[in-house]
């Protein structure tokens, strides 16, 4: 049997006046597969999240999730229909605790409404109360539940990053968008991430889909890959072929020249 | 964690302390500190109001004045009856259905905070998708608007004049009921997850629209409850100062709020409670400063507003000196005092 495409991108294209951040991107996505984007700097691995989860309208092209058109639907209404996202620069909550925050996540699920809890009804104090429980144990999931009455912005760094994503499980995606999740880590941290990433696809049956600056960490957990260089998919397909590409090489030579520079 | 049985019996508890101090206030104190006392309640209704859209929903707004302004006219309008309405209207003639208006005091009451969050409602829609420096700005436009409007529709609110005799229904019982309600209200509203949403609003927009959270949509109903109750204040004042006219509804209406919510802290529900109590009191305390002081054979004169500039000076050293204001983020909690006891308990 084939497996079945959960996210496709056709001709996904973004254009900010005169730049074009991405240029027909098209991409298949499997579900139950961990996949990657990398690319230097300014590719547009971003740009192609915030088109993908409705921050941004496309200038052309469109996304289908589960054969549906989601092209220019707003992000509340992408992430009801099943895909979570992080954020290149941690974006949480900070003034809330980390259980607030991780509950925020689950309130796109919640049935009962604020006036009910304002008349004090039993179904609402016990769906917040479930909420409560189930936040927790995803705290736990993520090793945070020690943390659970800190403030979010109180948090060690990598503890923040664990954070966004235990939050972005609690809106129960089908699909997670991961941006630049090992940013600022060291190799070991990094390394537990990956293993973290793949141990979240088990248990939650998610399809991830990850971007990734630095080529040589995802190449270990990713079994598909897309590289961008100026909104050009300049290469695709599994991690070996990646690695052995001369277009590859010579995007990332090309950006390693201006590091060292 | 505490129980909720033991919360519930302790907040009772609290409400039992309050009524039996209420009952001895009304028996034993003059008109002019019941006065104060009905302030301070007042002031807690319009400071948890705009706590709620400013400080736990993050959004700038300086239209309070407004929405007071539209519960102050829409419960007078009920409660005066046709006959001080006759009197009133001196200059032009009241529409029938103004002159016909009445409604017992509870009903009216809630009619002003109704057509507060109808009207909350319908300006809310195209100012709250402005950015926040911009929706200060507009708000208090709108605030304006309806201050000009009040002047310019004599046939409804009797223009300049305003209305004066306004039936002083709003007892001690009515105030701290309302008080009690609003109090209640919010903060369940603030303790829930709803509430969380509010609060992930306010720290960053974009998150919270990747959690799945249409944003207007809540910005547009933390707004329109916060303008409900902002009418509920305004019509509780006019009732209770008897007069109303379109100058009592100046932006400084909205500032004293403002003052109160920031002095409070920010996103802190007990903070606007207890400001709301400190600065009514301090600002009858210190309109000494406007009368004539005499050292020696020497004479201050009083100026007036002297006390606003005082006040606003405050404002400004909290701001500069003590950003989160009196209580920060934080809250009282049941769990807070018990945990008081049980030290001392330990040292024994
Ligand atoms: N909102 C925007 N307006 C204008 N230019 C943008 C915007 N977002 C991204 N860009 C530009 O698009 C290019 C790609 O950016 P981005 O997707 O963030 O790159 P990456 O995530 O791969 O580092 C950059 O040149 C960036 O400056
Ligand atoms: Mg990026």
């Amino acid at each position: 049997m084939k497996p079945e495409v959960i996210l496709e991108t056709r001709k996904l294209t973004m254009r900010f006046g005169g730049l074009t951040a991405v240029d027909d991107f098209n991409a298949k996505i499997y579900k139950g597969s961990i996949v990657g984007l990398i690319g230097p700097n300014g590719a547009g691995k971003t740009t192609c999240f915030n088109m993908i989860s409705g921050f941004y309208a496309p200038s052309d092209g469109r996304v289908l999730f589960k054969g549906a058109d989601i092209t220019g639907t707003p992000p509340h209404e992408v992430c009801r229909a099943g895909v979570a996202r992080t954020f290149q620069n941690i974006r949480l909550f900070g003034n809330g605790t980390v259980l607030q925050n991780v509950m925020v996540g689950c309130h796109v699920r919640q049935k009962t409404s604020w006036w009910q809890t304002v008349l004090y009804l039993p179904s609402n104090l016990k769906e917040e109360k479930a909420i409560a429980e189930k936040s927790r144990g995803l705290l736990k999931v993520f090793g945070l539940e020690h943390l659970a009455g800190e403030k979010a912005k109180s948090l060690p760094y990598g503890a923040q990053r664990r954070l966004e994503i235990a939050r972005a499980l609690a809106t129960e995606p089908q699909f997670l968008l991961l941006d630049e999740p090992a940013a600022g880590m060291n190799p070991q941290e990094t390394n537990e991430l990956m293993g973290f990433i793949r141990d979240i696809r088990e248990q939650f049956k998610l399809t991830i889909l990850l971007i990734e600056h630095d080529m040589k960490v995802v190449m270990g957990v990713c079994e598909h890959m897309w590289v961008l260089d100026y909104g050009e998919t300049i290469a695709e397909g599994p991690p070996e072929s990646i690695k052995a590409n001369p277009k590859v090489i010579e995007a990332y030579l090309g950006e390693e020249a201006i590091a060292d520079a | 964690m505490m129980e909720r049985k033991l919360k519930i019996i302790s907040n009772i508890m609290a409400t039992a302390v309050l009524a039996m101090f209420l009952w001895w206030a009304q028996t034993n104190l003059g008109a002019y500190h019941t006065q104060i006392l009905n302030l301070i309640a007042v002031n807690i209704i319009l400071a948890l109001s705009l706590n709620l859209i400013y400080g736990f929903t993050g959004m700038f707004s300086l239209g309070h004045a407004g929405f007071m302004a539209i519960g102050a006219y829409t419960c007078s309008i009920l409660i005066m009856t046709p006959a001080q309405k006759e009197m009133l209207f001196i200059l032009q003639k009241a529409y029938p259905w103004v002159q016909e208006a009445g409604a017992p005091f509870v009903v009216a009451v809630v009619a002003g905070g109704l057509i507060a969050a109808l009207v909350g409602l319908v300006v809310g829609a195209p100012l709250l998708r402005l950015g926040d420096d911009y929706l200060g700005i507009a708000t208090l436009g709108f605030a304006e608007i309806i201050r000009v409007l009040a002047n310019n529709i004599p046939r409804i609110t009797n223009g300049a004049l305003g209305f004066k005799g306004i039936p002083g229904y709003a007892n001690i019982w009515w105030n701290f009921g309302w008080c009690l309600f609003a109090l209640y209200f919010i903060v369940r509203i603030v303790n829930s997850n709803f509430g969380n949403t509010l609060m992930a609003i306010r720290d960053d927009e974009p998150a919270a629209k990747a959690m799945g959270i249409n944003i207007f949509r809540y910005k547009l109903l933390s707004f329109t409850i916060g303008s409900f109750f902002a009418g509920i204040g305004g019509a509780l004042l006019a009732s209770l100062v008897s007069t109303i006219d379109p100058k009592m509804f100046l932006f400084t209406l909205t500032f004293n709020v403002l003052m109160i919510v920031v002095c409070g802290g920010l996103g802190s529900l007990t903070g606007s409670v207890l400001a709301s109590i400190a600065i009514t009191i301090l600002l009858e305390w210190l309109r000494f400063v406007e009368n004539p002081i005499f050292i020696g054979d020497f004479e201050l004169k009083g100026i007036p507003g002297m006390r606003m500039v005082v006040f606003s000076l405050a404002l400004l050293f909290i701001i500069l000196f003590r950003r989160e204001g009196l209580m920060g983020m934080r809250e009282f909690r049941w769990e807070w005092l018990l945990g008081l006891f049980r030290k001392r308990g330990e040292v024994k």
